[in-house]
């Protein structure tokens, strides 16, 4: 068996535990990631691609700030732009009612810079011209955009691994404990990683770690759905997002127009596929929103498999059972934009103990009893149940 | 005994043969088929108003044709028939079927699939150049509308529809610049002790071969492509023929070229439907499971002719025929057992036949590790041969699904059908990878593109299907 000795292990190979993986290489620490199956091609790198701070809780604003800035310098990061845009982020709503919640949310989140322009039915027309009739209003997020989840998240593995990470794929890790002096991590017969610091950026399979330490959380899985057209004429200038879920939409430079909304069907605890159910629904909606799209082809759909929590905030923050223990998954279909900035903390963490950002929200034990009846009622205020990011 | 709803996709040899055998069981199959008319590519008919004679159309097997469109014909009272239908979607006992630009969903209780296949092609330089067709295509042009491809083709590959097809052209009237075999004399010799099996075949073969050489038409052997001449259409194409110094360079003048290299299953809806799939070396692809009788891995699901496995027409009829015994098996009906002994025997006959001819006519494995960086492999993604082992040798990829992911080969209009077989072949040589290894593309629904409106009832207006039409420029 090959035995490795480290400071800092990192189970999970997505956009988190890769960013996680580069941050600690900055500051020098080493790192052994292990990931199931290859880098960022779970969630992390098939989710819808929104780089959005526009519609986030409260609760993740400093986050997202963070991650904003992260975004800002890509190339920097990761040697790739990975198609990032700032296209702006157009949330819309289809009711008065949902434009009124619009207002509320741009009055609440003054403040993070986010520079919300609340626009009516004349300003959609006159702005974003191609947007079906029934919407009556939105609010723009000028620096908002989106990016290729295919493109970033593996992209960040590579970079951790040239920073000098120890990154390997297709090992699934069977057991994680802590013997007393510090972590032991066991992939079949094969690989033994032990390490001071142990980091569970799992994703959908996280909850089975996190309960091995024994602090279980109420994690489930989601499967959004997804398409995507034929490359055409650029015609949306804009990402786009509804207040209440059901659809977003973006195109792409290539001219491809991906599209989300609703959920496929999960065919075995590591895959989902598009299930009928909903893709006819998602298809009367984007000939709906996006008239001009009635004629164009779509040439895929698809799914995946994301971890999500009832109150749609991650899990991200130390362990309360075990010392040196970090966790930060469940993102809840968002975590795509905050991947980075929670990479960067849980690497603060580990080797600080603290961080600048203020994460309390997502502790693990808020689901403790009736911590986690509260959380869900206050958090979900502005969260979007449907949207995926 | 519980309601049984068969429905059989594909009316091609195997599709019909199925249907024939379900009904004399006394069951009313639905029959969903792309084409127009039924006949499948091999017996593909022409428009209604287009009249050639049977012979003109399909030569040597026109007997066979009209037999088949015979039996077609009088099933049509007994099968529920549905022409210009294309499956795009299977899920738990359900088939989503766009049909006159409308959503149809058809239930099954048993499916069997009569899918076919298409060309299998490599890229080379100059491959997507107008005047560039597959064999198969030129064919289609012929058969469907007694059109050619060219005034001056050439055409270019291996395998028995290279020499039939520069025949069929011949005969109809086009001007055949060459034929240019990348298969060996050698391989066609080391092949005749095979041939031996099916003289009928064979004979065929010479005589196709004898009357173009007869009537002046130059055939070459062991040739590989250069490129293809021309700015904006085909004006030639350049090959080599043998290697290193004893290699000599043709050109050839034309105005079209039709190329390929033998064919590929289309197994998506058997991926779609959830079959697993097994490696085939010979076919050198990722094929649905299936027993002796067409069972596929999933219980109700039934694999017969090229989609699940090239074997040809001949093959199609006897496994179509066969998978419909085995659904009434399954179903706990008598069926006729010395029949379906007997099939399943003349299918292993068709199987050493079919060995025999991939031995006549290997794949050129040689190719994909010859082509230059620059040239474009998918082409609805415009992505090079270049950028694929660029991906395997910085990223390290090492699976063809890693690889879409990584460079959007594959994941164009056609989803892998036509580019998949030569990205798995450069990726494999790239990485140093078994071809076996680097796997098969992960088939998502739909099967094929379908609008946006599909569901929405009414017709898209004109900004939208301009829009699409510009895209699809």
């Amino acid at each position: 068996m090959e035995i490795i000795d480290t400071e800092a292990a990192i189970i999970g190979g997505g956009i988190v535990g890769a960013s996680a993986a580069l941050f600690l290489r900055r500051r020098g620490v080493p790192v052994v990631l292990l990931e199931a199956a290859a880098c960022g091609a779970k969630a992390s790198g098939v989710n819808y691609g929104g780089v959005r701070r526009q519609g986030r809780p409260l609760a993740q604003m400093p986050l997202t700030q963070r991650a904003h800035a992260l975004w800002g310098d890509l190339p920097g990061l990761i040697g790739t732009d990975g198609e990032y845009q700032r296209s702006g982020h157009l949330k819309l709503a289809y009711t008065e009612a949902d434009l009124a919640e619009l207002e509320r949310y741009r009055a609440s989140t003054r403040g993070y810079g986010m520079g919300l322009q609340m626009l009516d039915r004349a300003a959609l027309d006159s702005r974003f011209a191609w947007l079906g009739n029934n919407v009556v209003g939105g609010s723009f997020c000028p620096d908002d955009g989106h990016a290729n989840p295919r493109l970033v998240s593996p992209a960040f593995a590579q970079a951790a691994r040239r920073a000098g990470a120890c990154v390997r794929e297709q090992v699934s890790v069977d057991s994680a404990i802590h013997d007393g002096t510090r972590f032991v991590l066991r992939a079949g017969d094969a690989l033994e990683v032990r390490a001071r610091v142990l980091l569970n950026c799992a994703g959908a399979w996280a909850n089975r770690f996190a309960a091995a330490f024994g602090e279980p959380v109420p994690e489930t899985s989601i499967h959004p759905l997804m398409m995507v057209t034929e490359p055409l004429p650029r015609f949306m200038t804009a990402s786009l997002g509804v207040q209440g879920g059901g659809i977003y939409a973006r195109q792409v430079e290539r001219g491809n127009c991906v599209i989300g909304g609703g959920r496929g069907v999960s065919a075995s605890p590591d895959f989902a596929r598009p299930g009928r159910a909903q893709i006819g629904t998602l298809l009367e909606k984007t000939a709906d929103l996006l008239p001009t799209l009635r004629g164009a082809h779509i040439i895929r759909f698809w799914s995946g498999v994301e971890g999500s929590m009832p109150d749609h905030n991650p899990v991200l923050g130390p362990s309360r059972t075990t010392p040196g223990l970090f966790h930060a998954f469940g993102f809840s279909g968002a975590g795509f934009q905050i991947g980075p900035a929670a990479g960067e903390i849980l690497a603060d963490l580990a080797a600080t103990g603290r961080t600048e950002i203020p994460i309390d929200a997502f502790r693990i034990d808020r689901y403790a009893a009736e911590a986690h009846a509260a959380a869900a009622s206050t958090v979900l205020g502005h969260g979007h149940p449907l949207e995926s990011t | 005994m519980a309601e049984v709803h068969p429905v059989i996709v594909g009316a091609g040899p195997a599709g019909i043969r199925a249907a024939q055998a379900l009904v004399a069981a006394g069951l009313r199959p639905i029959v969903l088929d792309e084409a127009q008319r039924a006949g499948g590519q091999i017996y593909r008919q022409p428009p209604p108003g287009f009249h050639r004679s049977g012979r003109d159309l399909y030569g040597f097997e026109h007997r066979k044709a009209a037999h088949l469109h015979g039996t077609m014909r009088a099933l049509l009272s007994a099968i529920d028939y549905r022409p210009g239908s294309m499956v795009w979607n299977c899920e738990d006992g359900i088939l989503d079927v766009l049909r006159d630009g409308k959503n149809e969903t058809v239930n099954y209780t048993h499916l069997i699939l009569a899918t076919g296949a298409t060309d299998r092609v490599l890229p080379f330089p100059g491959w997507t150049l107008p005047g560039v067709y597959t064999l198969g295509g030129a064919q289609v042009a012929l058969k469907y509308q007694g059109c050619g491809v060219g005034r001056r083709v050439a055409f270019m590959g291996t395998g028995p529809l290279l020499y039939l097809v520069a025949y069929q052209y011949a005969k109809a009237g086009a001007e055949v610049a060459a034929v240019l075999d990348t298969s060996n004399t050698t391989d066609r010799l080391a092949a005749v002790p095979g041939m031996m099996r099916a003289p009928g075949l064979a004979a065929k073969g010479l005589y196709t071969m004898g009357w173009l050489r007869l009537h002046g038409i130059p055939l070459y052997s062991g040739v590989r492509p250069d490129h293809v001449i021309g700015y904006d259409r085909v004006s030639g194409v350049v090959c080599r023929q043998g290697d290193g110094t004893d290699g000599k360079q043709l050109r050839i003048a034309c105005d079209a070229l039709a190329y390929g290299l033998g064919l590929r299953a289309e197994t998506q809806l058997a991926a779609v439907a959830g079959c697993r799939f097994d490696y085939h070396e010979r076919d050198r692809a990722w094929l649905p499971e299936r027993d002796k009788a067409g069972r596929a891995s999933v219980a109700g699901v039934y694999l017969a002719g090229d989609g699940a496995g090239i074997a040809g027409a001949d093959a199609a009829e006897l496994a179509g025929e066969r998978a419909a015994l085995a659904l009434l098996e399954d179903l706990g009906m008598r069926v006729d057992t010395a029949r379906a002994t007997a099939l399943q025997r003349k299918l292993e006959r068709q199987e050493q036949v079919r060995n025999t001819l991939e031995r006549a006519f290997p794949f050129p494995a040689d190719w994909a590790a010859s082509l230059d960086d620059d040239v474009v492999l998918c082409r609805c993604e415009e992505i090079t041969v270049g950028t694929l082992r660029a991906s395997a040798e910085v990223d390290g990829a090492r699976e063809i699904n890693r690889i879409k992911a990584l460079t959007r080969v594959g994941m164009g209009r056609c989803q892998g059908r036509m580019c998949g077989a030569a990205a798995a072949e450069v990726l494999a040589r790239a990485s140093g990878v078994a071809l076996p290894q680097v796997g098969w593309l992960r088939t998502q629904p739909p099967i094929k593109p379908i609008p946006v409106h599909l569901f929405s009832g009414d017709a898209p207006d004109e900004a939208g299907m301009t829009l699409a039409a510009r895209g699809r420029r």
